[in-house]
């Protein structure tokens, strides 16, 4: 009846998960409870849970990164405090719950965090740029959206319902096939992957044809915000790339459920050919996460530098020529595994060739902060923070791409400082910054400076003190992943780096305490002009919060910086508008197509990874009809009047025409 | 080079070269549609070929188990590809009928499609099937393995695709030729021609050269 689920599968004898678990299930309780009974259900239920607002989509994507984060931090802090105290010792956690902890760190990084943050950040802020009304399907945007919660959910019951898998991230086999990890923590691995993999690739088609399809009128190829150029290339990895990791997790599901033999020793098996299919993937995924960070850092330091983007046309190129190496690189990732001398020097030159228009892109934001008026806002903070730290990153990287360098550090502590040190000094600077920047725009206030300059340099200073030590153990030769070691000359290193995690942990502390405070002060830190970092491109032409349906007109785009170029133009002008015809405008109905949709398919994750097969064929029936259902509807739009959107429109000119008239009176 | 010179020249609008053609606006939501779809095939595409990767890495793996040659049954093979090149072209039939209102023809077309598809698939399960039985199932060596799952894979599109094709005549039937339900079908036809075009890889890569004694 429940396949191989029993009371075994809840872990009574493992204090730490099942605290963990009660507490977030009473948390979550309480918020529930606390919801229905202040009578919010109706609100968030019309407002957020079936709206198909890219806005609203983009902001519950970035608020599962948040909360996946802080799991995932938390995770990061027992490994750091195990290798504290684990020297000539077991230090305080048993060896398989510690696998389970580095491999659930690296998923919940990469799939649960980083990845719904760019997304979140791009539904955001792209349609907005281009100044259209909604990305390319909002409905299926939805979907993407609660098919990635669905997989994040799944990880998380993996904590007190069974176990995660012990494999590290990428699940490599044989470790992962069915003879060495016979438990279910694999199954919870490859179908959260799986199933939130198809939320990004629906993420990534709508992006793409949004971005190529949607431009407002005006919006040449090369008059489009960085930001849209770097999504765009995101983007076309995540179509190309994705479906890989769709493919290769299929393989080792096949080969652990139906005793296939894609991965295994035995019958003929390849087991390499599970490393070249998921780093075909995976090495696309960096690129896939650092190039929308690439983007948010352009559009934060031109404008924080009063400067068009220095080089605009090299950007391009560097961004599209990265977006198709990135795919000529992944053997890097098995240089020791004896492809040999030719193969490894292809490879480890076209590792280094990405060097250079990364390189392009760092001399671009250098030059536009060159002879500009610099204000250092928490965004550019962020920025200037990632420059620093992203060389330091890139260096390593360029190093261990040197195939003789990568058989001394491959598999060791430097790698792990490596891509920590690109990957947080990238990505999450990025991240971060892009928060910082376009949080008015999401909700109409400002964001209290003084707790984010304090996150900023809790979390920069954290970073180095934490990740430094690591090189040089690394160095020392001392290998990743490892529960506990007798080496003495390991463990100074190992216990700054655990002190230094504590100080990235106060920048996560200011992180929260910044958005406590700003709600609490809201009134003060209000944006009333939609522009409150006086900003170059469409986001900051409307108001803040933007109206559901962005623009009241498509603006008119005459070159780069699309909005400085208006305000320029408006301030020459004197700013004597004719007074504008508006029109109806027809936007999507909200849907819980999404919603649903994800409801059956946690069902159904939960029932394969258990082997239920009764409730999985219930989800993929329920799948089924809900498309049915949504397939059948008449009515997917619905009009707004003219008279309304001029009314909403109204009080945005006026701000604007004010802000205007002050400046040209300046 | 020659670049360089254009844009020295195009004083109006540097990011122009030659003639200058602004861009129109947002595009229709038909050509949005089929362009997010195609997109989707693509990635579609690009899923099938890690199986054929798979296949072309395993494929020598017999593990003292039968090699293509022994079980690829050619008159099979050709019939279910008759089948499936017929069906793109009654479902292109169908098409049009749809593009021209006409319901007679876009039943028909659509029903002789869904028939040739289903004889398709009748054919591939009776070769999955006698595999089995002779004690060939995908788990007796990595070269099967690798042969089920690519044209498993494939099957199962084309299951998917004569679910939709159901789907789709039923909505015509409730709601005619509306213009969303024509997005569909255009969506559709992609679907079912692309299915058609990795059918023609599978034919070769692995009937054609596998079969090869």
């Amino acid at each position: 009846m429940l396949g191989k689920l029993d009371w075994s599968a809840i872990p009574f004898d493992q204090p730490i998960p099942l605290v963990a678990g009660a507490v977030v299930l009473v948390a979550i309780l309480a918020v529930l409870i606390w919801v229905v009974v202040k009578g919010h259900l109706p609100y968030l239920w019309d407002e957020w849970i079936t709206s198909v607002d890219h806005k609203r989509i983009g902001v519950m994507y970035i608020l599962l990164a948040s909360v996946m984060l802080l799991r995932g931090g938390s995770d990061a802090i027992m490994m750091r405090i195990q290798q504290a105290v684990a020297f000539q010792s077991q230090g305080y956690l048993p060896p398989e719950h510690y696998n389970q902890i580095f491999s659930a760190h690296g998923t919940i990084m990469i799939f649960f965090v980083a990845m719904p943050f760019v997304i979140g950040l791009m539904n955001l802020v792209v349609p907005l740029q281009l100044g259209v009304r909604d990305v390319a399907f909002p409905t299926l945007n939805s979907v993407g959206f609660w098919l990635t919660a669905t997989g994040a959910l799944l990880v998380n019951i993996s904590l007190v319902v069974g176990e995660f898998a012990r494999t590290g991230w990428l699940a490599f086999p044989p470790l992962s096939g069915l003879s060495y990890s016979p438990g279910v923590g694999v199954d919870y691995y490859a179908w959260s992957l799986q199933i939130s993999g198809v939320g990004t690739l629906v993420a990534g088609i709508n992006l793409v044809t949004t971005v190529l399809k949607l431009r407002t009128r005006g919006m040449n190829y090369l008059r489009m915000p960085m930001f849209c150029w770097t999504t765009l290339a995101s983007n076309l990895l995540i179509v190309a790339a994705f479906p890989i990791l769709t493919a290769t997790l299929a393989m080792l599901l096949l080969d652990r459920y139906l005793g296939f033999h894609f991965f295994t020793n035995e019958a003929g098996g390849n087991v390499m050919m599970f490393m070249n299919l998921i780093w075909a993937w995976g090495h696309p995924e960096v690129y896939i996460l650092v190039l929308p960070a690439f983007g948010i850092f352009s559009e934060v330091v031109s404008t924080f530098s009063g400067k068009a983007l220095f080089g605009y046309r090299s950007m391009v190129l560097a961004t599209m020529a990265i977006c198709v190496v990135s795919f000529m690189v992944w053997l890097h990732h098995f240089f020791t595994m004896g492809a040999g001398p030719d193969v490894n020097a292809i490879f480890g030159i076209a590792s280094m060739i990405i060097a250079i228009p990364t390189g392009v892109k760092i001399y671009n934001w250098l030059f536009t902060m060159y002879g500009g008026r610099i204000r250092f806002a928490t965004p550019m903070l962020w920025s200037v923070g990632f420059m620093v730290t992203f060389i330091i990153g890139g260096l390593t990287g360029v190093l261990v791409a040197v195939p003789p360098a990568d058989f001394m550090l491959h598999n060791s502590m430097f790698l792990v400082a490596h891509f920590h040190n690109v990957i947080i000094g990238g990505v999450l600077f990025g991240a971060f910054a892009g928060f910082e920047y376009w949080f008015p725009k999401a909700f109409g206030f400002r964001l209290d400076e003084r707790w984010g300059k304090a996150a900023f340099w809790f979390t920069f200073t954290g970073f180095y003190v934490t990740f430094m030590p690591l090189y040089i153990a690394g160095m020392l030769g001392m290998t990743r992943r490892l529960q506990h070691y007798d080496v003495a000359a390991w463990r100074p290193w190992m216990i700054v780096a655990a002190i230094g995690m504590a100080v990235l942990s106060i920048g996560v502390i200011c992180q929260i305490m910044q958005l406590v405070v700003s709600i609490r002060n809201r009134e003060a830190l209000r944006d009333r002009t939609g522009d409150p970092w006086d900003g170059r491109s469409l986001e900051w032409a409307t108001s803040s919060p933007p109206p559901v349906f962005n623009f009241a007109f498509h603006p008119d785009v005459r070159g780069e910086d699309a909005y400085w170029d208006m305000k320029t133009r408006a301030q020459q002008q004197s700013f004597e508008h004719d007074v504008p015809e508006y029109q109806d405008i027809e936007m999507p109905r909200n849907s819980p197509t999404g919603f649903i949709c994800a409801f059956f398919a946690s069902i159904m994750g939960f029932a394969l990874i258990w082997h239920i097969w009764w409730m999985v064929i219930l989800g993929g029936l329920g799948a089924f009809a809900t498309f049915v259902v949504f397939a059948w509807r008449d009515h997917d739009e619905y009009v707004i009047p003219a008279e309304e959107v001029a009314r909403i429109d109204r009080v945005n000119l006026e701000e604007r025409r004010s802000l205007v008239s002050m400046a040209g009176a300046v | 080079m020659s670049m360089t010179a254009a844009v020295g020249h195009a004083h109006a609008d540097p990011h122009h070269i030659g003639v200058v053609i602004e861009h129109p606006g947002p595009a229709s939501k038909r050509i949005v549609t089929a362009y997010g779809f195609w997109v989707f095939l693509l990635s579609d595409i690009v899923m099938f070929s890690c199986f054929f990767a798979a296949y072309a890495v395993l494929s020598g793996q017999t593990a003292g188990g039968p090699s293509g040659a022994e079980i690829f049954e050619q008159r099979n093979v050709a019939i279910e590809t008759v089948c499936l090149l017929l069906s793109s072209f009654t479902c292109g039939m169908a098409s049009i009928a749809a593009d021209v209102r006409n319901r007679f023809w876009f039943y028909l077309g659509m029903a002789v499609t869904c028939v040739l598809g289903v004889i398709f698939l009748v054919i591939e399960f009776r070769e999955f099937a006698d595999l089995v039985a002779r004690g060939y199932g995908p788990s007796r060596s990595a070269f099967l393995t690798s042969f089920f799952s690519l044209v498993g894979c494939h099957g199962l599109h084309v299951s998917a695709g004569v679910l939709w094709l159901l789907t789709m005549m039923a909505q015509v039937f409730a709601k005619g030729f509306r213009a969303d339900v024509l997005r569909r079908m255009m969506c559709f036809a992609l679907f079912w021609h692309a299915l058609d075009i990795i059918w023609v890889g599978v034919f070769s890569v692995v009937y054609l050269l596998g079969g090869a004694p």
